[in-house]
């Protein structure tokens, strides 16, 4: 195995395009550093992204904030600016795993990780995040949901990384939540994941986005389950609302839930979340 | 592929090695390097027996490539104590018996100690979230609690 660590965003996609073998991003490591050790992945080449200037900044931008792909957990949730505007994101994010595990865990690592149940992609789905993926061919801009295809997949093209993630900007009176379903307190990977973005316009839902995790082989957006809440108070589009999302699951039976608890428990989870989103929104 | 040559500062010293690409932190601090405080418990970041500070950060070194440490500043249990001086969180880890069979004990007082900086005057709660990452299989983790609070109150008073 080789390990570069390169000084430019070209510098990394040319070394990874230019390998036959199998290559592996390294932000965080906290995925990647697991598959080395458990023999899951082999690889002939690791580019530590985390030398590229710009890595570890979040930038405001257009009103919104471009979180650079080394950012870590304990450093998203420790911007102003970011914890105020996408609270959801910063919780699912914050989720995953312990103070040193925050330390280096990245949005980006946990999107190309691609595993169903990752904490911070149903809020970044929620929050139509998209990642800039640089390539051989260039830059081009992905909604975040359009990133994972399979448990462990991604729809990123050889020599491709993921160098941002983008989070629009809010405006007033808009929130968003995420919430997980773990057996325990903490420490534990979703057995259902639910985040929600909503705009309020007084008790009324004037927009609202609704993504599901660890229900499906990817985290989705869940369509049916915005449009149930727009025009409506979250209370009265609470039956409609916990139909949607639970009509949305096609999640696996395992140690972790069954299907008929993930289906049910995504509907709960989706309302909760909703009600959050909205309390926060009001401010 | 020959071995890389890294150059990086461990608990205030400038140190250089060779290691493999694939060569955990880890594995450096303790089979190149003579540093076995850190331990490894399992591997794969879920117990915290590995903990060092990496550019003031809690991390798992097993998480960690050897390479990536190039230029970075690391702290690890053996720079705690300053000589025969022990740190206050490990004579409150002593005092209040704190341990038992001692393999998460490094790994506990690295990561306490990067909380007491951050955080002189943590609530309980937020010892216990913060060491949630900190497994120890024989305390029951009130007595490291307790030593953490105490050392946090000596602390704050000295």
């Amino acid at each position: 195995m080789r390990f570069e660590a390169p000084s430019t965003v070209d510098g990394a996609v040319a070394l990874l395009a230019a390998e036959d073998g199998v290559t592996r991003v390294l932000a965080g490591g906290t995925d990647v550093m697991v598959q080395l050790k458990s023999g899951m992945v082999e690889p002939d080449l690791i580019v530590d992204i985390k030398r590229i200037p710009g890595m570890y900044d979040i930038v405001e931008e257009n009103g919104g904030f471009r979180v650079g792909a080394a950012v870590p957990g304990v450093m998203l949730g420790e911007h102003a600016g970011v914890s105020a505007a996408w609270p959801g994101v910063v919780e699912g994010l914050g989720l995953v795993g312990s103070t040193q595990i925050q330390s280096r865990a990245t949005l980006g690592g946990n999107l190309c990780n691609a595993s169903p149940a990752a904490d911070s992609v149903p809020a970044m789905i929620a929050a139509a995040a998209t990642a800039r993926v640089h390539g051989p061919n260039g830059v081009r801009d992905v909604p975040v949901e359009e990133i994972g295809t399979a448990p462990g997949k991604t729809s990123l093209a050889r020599g491709e990384m993921v160098g941002s993630i983008y989070l629009p900007a809010r405006p007033a009176h808009a929130s968003d939540a995420y919430m997980r379903f773990i057996p325990r307190t903490e420490m534990d990977i979703a057995v259902v994941g639910a985040g929600v973005s909503l705009v309020m316009d007084g008790d009324t839902v004037a927009e609202a986005r609704v993504a599901l995790g660890a229900v499906a082989p990817t985290a989705r957006l869940v369509p049916e389950a915005g449009a149930a809440l727009v025009g409506k108070t979250v209370d009265a589009a609470e039956e409609d609302l916990r139909a949607a999302a639970s009509a949305a699951c096609s999640p696996i039976n395992d140690k972790r839930g069954t299907i008929e608890f993930r289906t049910k428990v995504a509907g709960v989870l989706a309302v909760r979340a909703a009600r959050l989103a909205a309390e926060r929104a009001k401010g | 592929m020959g071995k890389m040559h890294i150059t990086t500062n461990i608990n205030g010293d400038e140190t250089e090695f060779l290691c493999d690409a694939d060569e955990s932190l880890l594995d450096v601090l303790r089979d190149r390097l003579g540093l076995t405080g850190a331990k490894e418990g399992c591997g794969t970041g879920d117990c915290g027996a590995c903990s060092v500070v990496v550019d003031g950060r809690a991390v798992c070194s097993c998480l960690m490539l050897g390479a990536e440490a190039q230029g970075r500043e690391i702290e690890t249990i053996e720079g705690v104590a300053h000589g025969e001086d022990l740190h206050p969180l490990q004579r409150k880890f002593l005092e209040h018996a704190a341990l038992q069979c001692g393999i998460c004990t490094p790994g506990i007082l690295v990561t306490a100690k990067n909380l007491l900086e951050r955080n002189p005057d943590p609530t309980e709660t937020e010892i216990r979230y913060w060491l949630a990452g900190n497994l120890c299989r024989c305390t029951g983790y009130d007595k490291i609690v307790r030593a953490v609070q105490d050392a946090a109150a000596e602390m704050r008073g000295a």
